[in-house]
């Protein structure tokens, strides 16, 4: 190595000189930085890994950053939570009152989960105990693909196929209202409920299905007395899923529901939820003043209801794991 | 044995006395289902049709939903309904802008998403013990793929337009898609590094290998497509949203030039952009009772055939390696 002929017009002497040390300090120096790569890398992959609850924080931390200005002050929780009227661009008297908001995504949510949640475990017991092979394989994927539609898809659905076909049914003077919104987010939150109530209703062992079936127990019969009190955690955590799902659902409900605040009356009243207020008002109310404030507000209310059920289906399928395992 | 009574008396001597026929008939009298048996088969029957009709009620409405989109976009399908831009107040001409607006917002979003999310998911399944913090990161992460797409936004105004001064643009956009489909990569990567046997691991650390270079020259080459289905799942993710990118980049109606080069990158890093999502909003909410039906449904259509094409590929590439998988 040390005997190259050079060619350059360089001394040979220096640059060999030169090549020397560089290589002899990097040889005694390559542990050092070898291991500092390594730690270094090791610390981005960390970093990585904790990147999810980073992210939480940050969304929790950057939304009520910017509601503060409305916590700390010029707001009256019992207010806020008790007033129907939400009137934040009047000039003389702006009143933030969620009530009826609050009320029309629980509607809703209600009116989705009663139309979802039967079809949805109907489907999952379906598919995890009458179907097998191929058609199970072509309704799982077909589930799946449900589940990818966007949800701007399914707000343009509601307004523009299904609202002509409730207003000629039902004669209602609006075809954007509680009940379109309801069928499309039960249509959105359905695929949720079958894939999770089928990995519950998976999760039981074979066991308990041949036990059941040599008592001679039919089929119907294993299903609702042995698979759902055994699948009730796995059951009720996709039930949860799916309702987290509907809470939070923004564009279809925007679309789909119809503009108007107010505590619905019927099935064909149009209604407005929490998240499509946001997603209506954000663009126009001018920053930082207490209308965009409260929009803040509006969305660390949705965080902290969803994070409460998602916690809540979490530990509940945390519940089952540890059971099994004793 | 409620019937015993009225059937024939069954000895060894009757059964060798009696003729063949006779005693098939005397079995299958004694055999035969009771009222009782009957009822329970029907009721299955009822059972297993009933649960049937709600899996095909699922599929039905969505078949017949889809159908209709095609149906009415059908006269605005053509080649250059793709590639023309909006015109005259967005009534004529095609959606080249809001579609090269969602490519670029998807692969930004894939560019900050993906290293992040793959890195995470090898930490998760190969350095994380399992202990209390893994069980609270496992929490977040079912947090975060639960938290509100409109909450998203709203972190995406709050964090990257207003705090990290990006203003509404792309990036901004980019960055909060990127958040909100982290947990899709994050959870198949995971999945698709689980799926590796772990003797192959202890293989490699017999050899000598360092933790990473096992990762690096044995995990990752194994699980390299399973990571990819995710990668794709997210680009489907990404495309489809909306409310995330509403208030942080997205807007109404750019100019965008018609033909060359610019038309191909027609928006910069700060700018904000179209999207394909938010032009299906904004035809819809503009209320133009000008605009053909026909392009409002292309629209959806276009969006849902790019969204379904591209989840379909990763289906098939995921059941395609689960049929090819060798241990």
């Amino acid at each position: 190595m040390t005997s190259v002929p050079s060619i350059t017009a360089v001394p040979a002497s220096s640059s060999r000189t030169l090549s020397h040390r560089v290589r002899s300090w990097l040889k005694r120096a390559w542990p050092v930085v070898k291991w500092t790569a390594g730690f270094c890398g090791e610390g981005i992959i960390r970093l990585c890994g904790w990147s999810a609850i980073l992210f939480v924080f940050a969304i929790f931390l950057f939304v009520f950053l910017e509601a503060w200005p409305m916590l700390s002050g010029g707001m009256n929780w019992g207010e806020v939570l008790t007033s129907q009227y939400w009137l934040p661009t009047s000039r003389e008297n702006p009143q933030y009152g969620i009530l009826a908001l609050l009320v029309g995504t629980l509607s809703v949510t209600l009116l989705a989960m009663l139309l979802a949640v039967p079809i949805g475990l109907g489907a999952a017991v379906y598919i995890s105990e009458f179907c097998a092979g191929k058609p199970k394989e072509t309704l799982k994927v077909v589930i799946e693909l449900l589940a990818a539609i966007p949800s701007v898809v399914w707000g343009f659905v509601g307004a523009l196929v299904m609202g002509p076909i409730i207003v000629r049914l039902t004669g209602a003077p609006v075809g954007v209202n509680l009940l379109n919104g309801g069928i499309v987010l039960a249509l959105m939150s359905v695929p949720v409920i079958v894939s999770v109530g089928e990995d519950a209703l998976k999760a039981v062992p074979d066991s308990y299905r041949e036990a059941a079936l040599s008592l001679g127990a039919s089929k119907w019969e294993t299903v609702y007395r042995v698979l759902f009190p055994a699948a009730k955690n796995g059951l009720l955590a996709a039930v949860l899923l799916g309702v987290g799902r509907a809470i939070g659902e923004t564009m279809a409900v925007l679309m789909a529901t119809g503009h108007a605040i107010q505590i619905p009356h019927s099935l064909l009243d149009p209604i407005r939820t929490l998240t499509a207020t946001i997603a209506a008002e954000l663009g126009e109310a001018p920053y930082r003043e207490p209308h965009y404030c409260m929009l803040f507000v509006i969305g660390l209310v949705l965080f902290a209801v969803t994070f409460a059920v998602n916690l809540t289906a979490d530990l509940v399928v945390k519940g089952i794991r540890s059971e099994k395992n004793r | 044995m409620r019937r015993t009574a009225d059937t024939p008396e069954l000895s060894l001597q009757s059964l060798a006395a009696a003729a063949p026929s006779q005693v098939a008939a005397a079995a299958d009298h004694f055999f035969a289902p009771s009222a009782f048996e009957k009822r329970k088969k029907v009721k299955e029957q009822i059972a297993k049709y009933v649960f049937m009709a709600m899996a095909l009620g699922l599929v039905v409405p969505v078949v017949g939903i889809l159908g209709h989109i095609l149906i009415q976009a059908w006269p605005a399908m053509s080649l250059s309904f793709l590639l023309e831009n909006p015109r005259e107040n967005m009534t004529a001409g095609g959606i080249w802008a809001p579609l090269v607006g969602t490519f670029f917002l998807v692969l930004l979003s894939l560019l900050a998403a993906a290293p992040v999310g793959v890195l995470a998911g090898v930490y998760l399944n190969e350095y994380a013990r399992d202990n209390w913090f893994t069980r609270i990161i496992n929490l977040g992460m079912v947090n975060l793929a639960g938290v509100p797409s409109i909450v998203h936004g709203l972190f995406g105004v709050g964090a990257f337009v207003a705090f990290a001064h990006m203003g509404r643009s792309m990036l901004a956009a980019s960055c909060t898609l990127a958040v909100m489909t982290l947990p899709v990569i994050i959870t198949s990567t995971r999945e698709a590094l689980a799926s590796v046997p772990m003797p192959f691991r202890e293989a490699c650390w017999n050899m000598g290998a360092s933790r990473w270079q096992t990762i690096r020259t044995i995990v990752l080459p194994n699980s390299i497509s399973g990571i990819l289905t995710g990668v794709i799942l997210q680009v489907a993710r990404a495309a489809g949203e909306t409310a995330p990118i509403l208030f942080t980049g997205a807007a109404l109606l750019v100019p965008v030039p018609d033909h060359g080069f610019q038309s191909f990158f027609p928006y910069r890093l700060g700018d904000r952009c179209m999207a394909l999502s938010m032009h299906l909003y904004t035809l819809r909410t503009q209320g133009n009772p000008d605009l053909p039906e026909s392009i409002e449904y292309g629209t959806a259509l276009v969006l849902i055939a790019l969204v379904l094409v591209v989840n379909s590929v990763s289906i098939g590439l995921r059941s395609y390696l689960r049929s090819r998988k060798r241990w």
